[in-house]
């Protein structure tokens, strides 16, 4: 019940003095408080739990923890130690090994 | 969908997984928090794809699990009475309290409803004034800032048939208390990312340098969980203990203020007895002073009832990290999904459940024949 999930905010409208927005969470649309998030904007995403948007997520930080993550090894394959490299590409990492089961 | 599909890339999952092979030299045991992530370890095999040295210890932070017997006895009191309406999140209906649940008691005729959405309650305590509408208040940081807002808006419209069995959790008395056990073998967590994303991480720091253990704010995803868990063995490595935010994109340092607010204003902070732990000093939120007219404890007259946990079940074992799921004799026999013997087998990001949903086929070949079979 912890879930909390990632959606796009379809539209905002005032209901009975609190702000609500109907909210896309990929295809499944629900009804959704953003007392806790006046700013939010429509398209804009938040992370939302029970029926409350709760945080707003920031794009340009997923961005970067995507391209942090596209980065990693790279310096490695760069100026890392050839023998590792090649054992490596022979098959003999572990983590490749189960990440080909 | 967008923030979802990304952060599960097997490519890039792959290079994360090879900067932690290649970091660990020695073994180390990392406690995820939240249940949310335990699910979400075992559902993607990561633990197993982890070097061996990098053993996850799942933790107390499954809020249905750590819900006291005593507090479901007294959801049941209530329910049963005629003229309720009680509601409640989904994943409480199986939770066995003392000789029965709450799915039970709707089978003897109580009006038991699910809600989304604590605000779902609060409708339907409009829609039937002549009846008294409980919602079941329960969970950790996360969940307490819907159900806050809820309580201020039955009171701020004058909602009188409305009120609110609360058991909030909180999450840093928990570490603290996991930390202060002589049986302790945690040297990292993976913090919940939610329960940050409302309350920042200014509780951390002070934990971190007192048990000289890195906290790494961790999000749900499996390329989240593989960076928390990078993250902390680097620290860990280095002989460094900080506070990291390895889930940035949804956890500011300060959290959301207007939520935090609205947590100090509707509650205060109490002892809390978590289900198989025992009582943790400060580990939970009630209703203030100022709201005592919607607490349901106190309208229907519960708050004598008091229950001893059984022995039996050794989920507290289980959610302090001692214990793995499969270790336990009870599991996939006498224990499981539908004759849960505790919490941590009913709700869905209770370890023991996660195990049986996707791991029991590993049991010894002899509990998984005398397993019930799955419907």
């Amino acid at each position: 019940m912890c879930l909390a999930v990632p959606g796009r905010v379809l539209d905002i409208e005032d209901r009975d003095g609190t702000r609500m927005a109907t909210v896309d969470f990929g295809g499944v649309v629900k009804e959704v408080c953003l007392e806790y998030l006046p700013d939010l904007r429509v398209g804009e995403y938040a992370i939302v739990h029970v029926g409350f948007a709760l945080q707003r997520l920031d794009e340009e930080s997923a961005r970067q923890t995507l391209e942090l993550f596209a980065e990693l090894g790279l310096l490695q394959e760069e100026f890392g130690d050839p023998w590792e490299t090649a054992a490596s590409a022979a098959g003999a990492d572990p983590a490749e090994e189960v990440h080909n089961r | 969908m967008k923030y979802i599909d990304e952060f599960q890339d097997p490519e890039l999952a792959r290079r994360l997984l090879d900067d932690i092979h290649a970091t660990v030299t020695r073994p180390w045991a990392l406690m995820e928090v939240c249940g949310g992530q335990t699910h979400s370890i075992i559902r993607h095999g990561i633990d197993q794809l982890l070097p061996p040295e990098v053993e996850l210890i799942h933790g107390p932070g499954c809020p249905v699990c750590v819900t006291p017997l005593e507090v479901i006895d007294k959801a049941l009191e209530i329910a049963s009475r005629p003229g309720v309406i009680f509601c409640s999140f989904g994943d409480m209906l199986r939770v066995p309290g003392t000789g029965r649940d709450l799915f039970q008691v709707r089978g003897e005729g109580g009006d038991v409803r699910v809600v989304y959405s604590p605000l779902d309650a609060l409708r339907i305590a409009r829609q039937n004034p002549d009846r008294e509408v409980v919602f079941f208040g329960i969970g950790f940081e996360t969940t307490a800032p819907p159900n806050a807002m809820t309580v201020h808006q039955a009171r701020k419209l004058g909602i009188q048939n409305f009120s609110m069995l609360v058991s909030h959790v909180r999450v840093p008395p928990a570490i603290e208390a996991i930390m202060s056990s002589p049986s302790c073998r945690v040297q990292g967590f993976l913090a919940a990312g939610h329960v940050c994303s409302v309350m920042g991480v200014e509780e951390y720091p002070e934990l971190a340098e007192r048990f000289r253990v890195p906290i790494v704010v961790t999000g749900f995803e499996p390329l989240d969980i593989l960076e928390g868990v990078r993250r902390a063995v680097r620290q860990l490595e280095r002989g460094e203990h900080t506070v990291d935010n390895a889930y940035a994109r949804a956890v500011r340092p300060e959290g959301n203020p207007a939520a935090r607010a609205m947590l100090e204003d509707v509650f205060e902070v109490t002892d809390r007895p978590w289900r198989g732990i025992g009582v943790i000093p400060d580990s939970g939120w009630r209703l203030s002073p100022k709201y005592r007219d919607h607490d349901a404890e106190h309208r229907f007259s519960v708050g004598g009832i008091r229950t001893e946990e059984p022995a039996e079940c050794r989920s507290g074992e289980v959610l302090q990290g001692l214990l793995k799921p499969h270790e336990c004799e009870a599991f996939g026999t006498l224990c499981t999904p539908r004759t849960p013997l505790g919490a941590t087998m009913v709700s869905s990001e209770g370890a023991c459940a996660a195990y049986y949903l996707y791991r029991r086929l590993d049991v010894p070949a002899a509990a998984a024949r005398e397993a019930s079979p799955v419907v």
